[in-house]
């Protein structure tokens, strides 16, 4: 299974640059691992180490927000991280 | 390594580089723009690393590793983490790595990491890859020692190591207290004795209180200074009990603050930057004139130093981790403010000019050479 991972910004000094990789997994966990195989760090900025989506991050598995990361990914899905900040 | 100033702000790391016998100044940076920097610390014992404590509005803690005085940095392969909780175990994670402290002088590569909630962490590797201190983090008082941490949690700091003995550790939490090691951190007990919790409904407790700096001076290691939410105070072991040599601050002027600071080589010689603990706690310069105060005599007298300094309307917010000294015989001092201002004094405080405004809010201001 192949999806897209579309990168916000504050991440992308782990992509090199990239605002989209294609990586493989079928839930949301096996795809952020596979993005840290090639990014190594950037699971740990986005997911803590009890495994909960932090604060400031949200995951979209194409327009649903995905509160766990069993959350089912399939082929050809997009999966959107999104920065949410608020204040100065 | 040049003379630096390290500035830690919420938006970035900034530096002042020393010109001329630190007449002159230059800044330099952002590096990490955007990026909130905790704390950046020298390691003595390999002075061209340092380690500097991060994370930004959206990302989790980590720790960044420079092995050439600052120009490049790379990241923790494993930056501090609880470990995972087990069965019905609430879930701890690291908010913030907010303390840095390298280890001791025989162990090269070691350093401790304290965070927000409050934890303890060791690297082996010069920071590379962390691991938590099962002794304090899994303690079973340790629920109890940091019960009452305000909404941003408790922090843990002032991370001290003896030394003469790498066995023998100190660490403090605001709020939850001190507490000693002296088993490289296997085990901890409360060193509390003599402090004040005047916010606590009991204020004689063995822990639960709020020391916001403590030191411990490298010449005289039995000698403690604290500057608590409730005073300062002074420890000279093997005493247990803290005395509050704050009493002899001028009463208008009181005894709260968050920095404090020891002579490099004089330990009775130490510096307080003190705010308004009053009403609402503003915690800005007393009557919006800032001054230090100084002891020359552990504590049984202080002095103002003012001069220099705004002489009204200024509305100061010191850090705890943004004060410090050099080693330079005549010492120099520096503080930064939280309105993104660098002040320096390169005669022991007795004059001050302001070397640098508009930064961000400062977080911690370190001194390497």
């Amino acid at each position: 299974m192949t999806c897209t991972v579309r990168i916000a910004s504050p991440l992308r000094s782990y992509t090199e640059g990239a605002a989209t990789l294609s990586v493989s997994g079928r839930t949301l966990a096996q795809v952020l691992d596979s993005l840290e195989a090639r990014c190594p760090g950037i699971r740990f900025r986005m997911i803590d180490e009890q495994d909960r989506i932090r604060p400031h991050m949200r995951l979209f598995v194409n327009s649903s927000e995905a509160q766990q990361l069993t959350a089912a990914v399939a082929d050809g899905d997009t999966v959107h991280v999104i920065c949410a900040l608020s204040g100065g | 390594m040049a003379e630096t100033l390290w500035i830690g702000t919420r938006k970035g790391l900034f530096a002042l580089r020393a010109l001329e016998a630190r007449r002159r100044w230059r800044l330099l940076g952002p590096q990490f723009l955007g990026h909130v920097v905790h704390h950046l610390v020298q390691d003595p014992r390999e002075p061209r690393v340092l380690l500097l404590a991060t994370r930004t509005g959206h990302l989790g803690p980590t720790v960044m590793r420079s092995t050439d005085g600052g120009r490049s940095w790379r990241e923790a392969s494993a930056p501090p983490a609880f470990r995972k909780a087990a069965g019905e175990e609430p879930p701890r994670a690291v908010e913030r790595v907010f303390w840095l402290t390298p280890g001791h002088r025989s162990e090269s590569g070691t350093w401790y990491a304290g965070s927000s909630p409050a934890g303890l962490f060791r690297s082996g590797d010069g920071g590379e890859r962390w691991e938590p201190v099962a002794g304090f983090n899994d303690h079973p008082m340790r629920p109890q020692w940091a019960a009452h941490g305000t909404p941003d949690g408790e922090f843990l700091h002032s991370v001290l190591v003896d030394p003469r003995d790498p066995r023998h550790l100190y660490l403090a939490i605001s709020i939850g207290g001190v507490f000693e090691s002296s088993d490289r951190g296997e085990s901890w007990s409360p060193l509390n004795e003599g402090c004040a919790a005047d916010f606590m409904p009991d204020p004689d407790v063995p822990f639960g209180h709020d020391p916001h700096c403590v030191v411990q001076h490298p010449a005289m290691p039995d000698r403690l200074y604290q500057q608590n939410h409730c005073g300062i105070y002074r420890l000279d072991r093997p005493a247990r009990r803290w005395q509050r040599i704050g009493t002899a601050m001028p009463r208008k002027i009181g005894d709260v603050g968050f920095p404090i600071v020891v002579h490099p080589t004089d330990p009775d010689r130490v510096w307080v930057l003190p705010m308004d603990g009053r009403t609402v706690w503003p915690r800005t310069s007393i009557d919006g004139r800032p001054a230090l105060y100084t002891s020359e005599n552990a504590g049984a007298s202080w002095r103002r130093l003012d001069r220099g300094l705004p002489r009204g309307q200024a509305w100061f917010t010191v850090l705890r981790q943004a004060m410090c000294a050099d080693r330079h015989a005549r010492t120099g001092l520096y503080f930064g403010t939280t309105a993104g201002e660098v002040w320096a004094s390169t005669n022991s405080g007795e004059s001050w000019r302001c070397l640098v405004r508009h930064l961000p809010e400062i977080y911690s201001v370190t001194h390497a050479a």
